[in-house]
């Protein structure tokens, strides 16, 4: 396993202005060909091809595009984004304003969940200044700030269109992608604030540096948030394609029985497992969120908390989310009290392949994932 | 512009349907029915209940029919076992938070999710109850609708009824997760917002958690109480729709059943709001001319364009989202209330009956009509004018009820007087129908010479384009109208109150030009009313506006003017159109309300 630092590193030589100045000097397919070249793939969690979505949307034919920062970083055990936005945030402005340049928009917004206005005391300082920068090389675009109002799902990022709308934050049907059909129901771009920053970085020391870490299916390295049971948590900027083991050995306690890659949305692997896992995207992708748990960690109370976080963040917009998280933490009570059968779990589990099937975004897709990896891993203790 | 062709799979069946279609329309096509429910027919697609999803073959996820478009090559299965198992779950999730007491709902036989209930049988709930009983009560606060959530399924129907098609969004979605639930601006009860009454929500609720307030029990108790005399009046739009409660087709003229059925079901005297309907032109039409006669002659202030009074839940609109237009309503009462008015005094005294004694029952399309009944102002024979409003649904039902073999029933005639009506009067139930026949009389009024349309019908104000405008020329009037020589008369006609806040912002912007708009509160006029039949579709209310404007045509007198009880009724009692009378009988005033 190794530690890399890029996402923080002062580069006094190659301040994030300078390789903004130099990145505009190159044509915008230059620039996509190095996105791709460099394998980057979204550090939200979904993992898309980052060159390839500012492709599609450079293709679009439209006067009006944006690009959009995903500062909305609420999933459970992630607070990665928010020492990025308060250590190195103009890393963020140049990657937000390379992008506009690529795909030809004049506004970029900064989407940053209600909870760290508490940054903005620094950043808005630290935009204003960038904003008078990009005035000053003559480049006709201008980066916003816009603030959410506290629910999770405006994460995802059609129910964030509807919320920077104005209107109540809920998904959209897809198609259309944001790529055709997003804020304002222009081409839009969205990021999360560290693929953002690895832009700006790849188009500093170009993607050959990049793609020499990690693996041909996870390319680079990643920021993981890790939390939990264990000694030195913390912020940590790691290769990625690591096998879980190694993970556990450096940050672990000793004694950890299992890990919640992903944040509440994620997997979680026991510890006979963990040998046999990798972390990247051809193992278990994460949006960088490690919690670990220890032997004195009872898996039921894990799973009712996550399950009961669904439950109130959950939009209520599509039933098999809005009513499919109330029956699943409302089963697992039931059998713990003896009032529905062990066999029920199965019941339940068959529901959450539904949810993963039928829900209308990836916050109802994805409370299978918990709900069936905890059932699965830990059953014993979830009925008794 | 023709669009691309798109050739796909539904079922290993191939379909070639446009660019952009669904595919829930393109299953339509080869005659795949995909269940849905928040889907509907006159509002924007939400893909939110989630009951029509399927299979595409290579996708990760179910997609949601009603969502989705079609693309070249697709394979879509609309009954895989991982469609039906889905499928099944999300019903059973939806029935897990319903409250099913189906026996005793108001909408048992007419609800979506019971057909779906009843289309999968599942048995035992797998699921557990998630129904609070506390959840049960339901908001009765309003006199028109009754908001009951446990029956809600957040299809969101009613939500994007209210902000798309009127404009008013009294309903919205609040909370989120286990707590989410359509309600009002701070939760406050359905009679303190600015909900206009108006029922569209009814129309389109998949289940029993909008409904009418139902009167039906006090009605039959006034039946059956041997001292009161009860009257029932019937509005234009009923005729043309009871029968699709009673197994009849849309578009069935029932007028000489309904009148039988009304007799049979015990009402003493069975008449008609037509009569009022006629009555309404003269007083309106006159409204109008003197408006224009003060502006052009006498120079004074007044307001213009005149606006039309008959519906409730515009007049309701215009009284929350437009106050500083309220001098520009006519201060006509609706037909409803002229009836009302008229039938305790004019009508008891003719009769021989004591007003106090005297029930009235209006059948009408609408449910905002229920409001304006209880209206303060409403009570000008010194008794409450009308006493109870049923829906067309809510007569349906007592002819149920009563077990009257509807279609097998004789045509009969209404009760005279008060009974009376032209074909002026009946196309009242259609969008444009006042404007025409206020046009059929005013212009004769004026020139003394039938308005310069073939066979009567201004086709001009006709149809379902939202806002439609015509401009008449008069000329050759007759001396005492010679203000209004070469006057181009300009109207416009706008139904469904998104349609009406359009030409009110035009108004006070002052970019139109108008002297008297025809505005509607429900999508197709009255025959799309909140008090309709269910389900609604644009082809459904066509086909009801069709059947009006047929009864107008085989009618023998299609002016307003020419009814003979309404020259009776000014010979006898009233006087004159506008006159003292009548603004103690006949007219009202209005209020202005708080924007939410």
């Amino acid at each position: 396993m190794k530690k890399v630092d890029i996402i923080f590193e002062i580069d006094e030589k190659n301040t994030p202005f300078t390789i903004l100045e130099k990145t505009l000097t190159r044509s915008p397919d230059a620039i996509i060909l190095d996105l791709i070249d460099s394998g980057l793939k979204g550090r939200g969690g979904a993992g898309f091809p980052t060159g390839l979505k500012w492709k599609f949307t450079k293709n679009e034919v439209s006067n009006t595009k944006y690009v959009i920062c995903n500062a909305d970083e609420g999933e459970p055990g992630t607070f990665k984004d928010r020492e990025i936005l308060d250590r190195v945030p103009e890393k963020i402005f140049v990657g937000i304003a390379i992008c506009g340049y690529v795909i030809g928009a004049k506004e970029g917004y900064i989407y940053l969940r209600a909870e760290y206005n508490f940054l903005l005391k620094n950043l808005l300082p630290k935009l204003d200044n960038f904003n008078a920068f990009l005035k000053k090389l003559g480049f006709d675009f201008n980066i916003y700030m816009k603030s959410g109002s506290g629910a999770y799902v405006c994460g995802e990022e059609s129910a964030l269109f509807e919320s920077m709308e104005g209107k109540r934050g809920e998904p959209r049907n897809k198609p259309p992608y944001p790529t055709v059909a997003g804020y304002n129901h222009k081409p839009t771009v969205i990021n999360n604030v560290e693929t953002l920053v690895y832009v700006s970085m790849i188009c500093g020391m170009g993607p050959q540096k990049f793609k020499s870490y990690g693996t041909t299916d996870s390319r680079g390295s990643k920021v993981f948030s890790v939390s939990g049971d264990t000694p030195i948590p913390g912020i940590y900027e790691l290769e990625l394609g690591m096998p879980l083991n190694e993970f556990v050995n450096e940050f672990g306690d000793g004694d950890a029985k299992a890990i919640q890659v992903g944040g509440a949305s994620g997997f979680c692997v026991p510890r006979k497992k963990f040998n046999d896992t990798i972390i990247g995207f051809e193992g278990i992708p994460t949006g960088g969120s490690m919690m670990i748990f220890n032997s004195t960690r009872s898996m039921y109370n894990v799973l009712h908390d996550y399950l009961e976080f669904f439950n109130e963040e959950s939009c209520g917009q599509c039933t098999p989310c809005r009513v499919g998280c109330q029956q699943l933490l409302k089963g697992i009570e039931a059998v713990k009290k003896g009032e529905k059968p062990p066999s029920y779990l199965e019941e339940l589990k068959r529901l959450a392949v539904t949810m993963k099937l039928a829900a209308k975004c990836g916050l109802g897709q994805s409370v299978g994932n918990p709900f069936s990896s905890i059932i699965d891993n830990f059953r014993e203790e979830i009925i008794y | 512009m023709s669009k691309f062709l798109v050739n796909l799979k539904i079922n290993s069946i191939p379909v070639t349907v446009e660019e952009g279609t669904t595919i829930l329309d393109a299953a339509k096509k080869i005659n795949f029915k995909i269940p849905t429910l928040c889907n509907h027919p006159d509002l924007t697609v939400a893909g939110n209940c989630r009951v029509c999803v399927v299979e595409v073959k290579g996708a990760r996820l179910l997609a949601a029919a009603c969502a989705t478009p079609v693309s070249e090559g697709m394979e879509v299965f609309t009954n895989s076992e991982k469609v039906r198992s889905a499928r099944k779950h999300v019903i059973e999730l939806l029935l897990s938070e319903h409250n099913a007491d189906c026996t005793k709902c108001f909408k048992n036989g007419h609800c979506e999710l019971q057909d779906l209930a009843n289309e999968y049988r599942f048995g035992d709930h797998v699921f557990l109850d998630l129904v609070k009983a506390k959840d049960k009560i339901a908001d009765m606060s309003s006199p028109s609708i009754v908001k009951d959530d446990s029956k809600c399924i957040k299809c969101q129907r009613c939500v994007r009824t209210c902000e798309e098609l009127q404009a008013v969004s009294a309903l919205a979605v609040i909370n989120k997760g286990d707590h989410q639930k359509i309600s009002t601006f701070l939760n406050k009860p359905m009679n303190e917002v600015v909900c206009t009454n108006c029922g569209q929500c009814i129309n389109r609720c998949p289940t029993g958690a909008l409904t009418e307030r139902n009167y039906i029990e006090d009605v039959w108790k006034a039946i059956y109480d041997p001292n009161k005399f009860v009257v029932v009046q019937t509005a234009p739009a009923t005729r043309v729709a009871v029968g699709e409660y009673l197994g009849l087709e849309p578009g069935h003229r029932v007028t000489g059943k309904m009148v039988s059925a009304l007799i049979k079901l015990g009402f003493n005297k069975v008449l008609d709001t037509d009569f009022t309907a006629d009555l309404t032109i003269l007083e309106e039409g006159y409204e109008l001319l003197t408006r224009l006669k003060r502006v052009l002659v006498d120079k004074e202030p007044v307001a213009l364009p005149m606006m039309t009074s008959c519906s409730p839940g515009w007049i309701k609109f215009q009284e929350h989202i437009f106050p500083d237009l309220l001098d520009n309503l006519s201060t006509c009462k609706s037909p409803q209330q002229m009836f009302g008015a008229l039938a305790k005094t004019y009508y008891a005294d003719k009769i021989n009956i004591k007003a106090e004694n005297m029930v009235v029952v209006s059948i009408m399309p609408c449910t905002a009509k229920k409001f304006e009944c209880e209206r303060p102002e409403m009570r000008d024979s010194g008794f409450k004018d009308v006493d109870y409003v049923l829906t067309t649904r809510e007569l349906a039902m007592m002819i149920r009820q009563a077990g009257i073999e509807f279609d097998k029933l004789e045509d009969q005639h209404y009760d005279s007087i008060l009974g009376e009506s032209t074909g002026a009067a009946v196309i009242f139930g259609a969008t444009g129908g006042v404007m025409e026949a206020a046009l059929r009389t005013a212009y004769e009024v004026v020139t003394g010479r039938e308005v310069p349309f073939t066979n009567l019908n201004i086709k001009p104000v006709r149809g379902m384009d939202g806002v439609k405008e015509a401009t008449i020329k008069i000329k050759n009037t007759l001396p005492e109208w010679n203000f209004l020589e070469g006057v181009d008369l300009n109207v416009a006609v706008a139904h469904g109150l998104s349609n009406a806040k359009k030409v009110m912002e035009a108004v006070k912007a002052g970019t139109v030009n108008y002297h008297f708009i025809e505005i509607m509160g429900c999508p197709g006029g009255c025959i799309g009313g909140g008090g309709q039949p269910i389900p609604t579709s644009m082809e459904i209310r066509k086909k009801r506006t069709e059947a009006i404007y047929m009864e107008d045509e085989g009618m023998p007198l299609r002016k307003s003017h020419e009814n003979p009880e309404v020259v009776e009724i000014y010979k006898d009692y009233l006087g004159e159109p506008n006159g003292h009378r009548s603004h103690d009988l006949l007219h009202t005033h209005y209020k202005p309300r708080i924007r939410y």
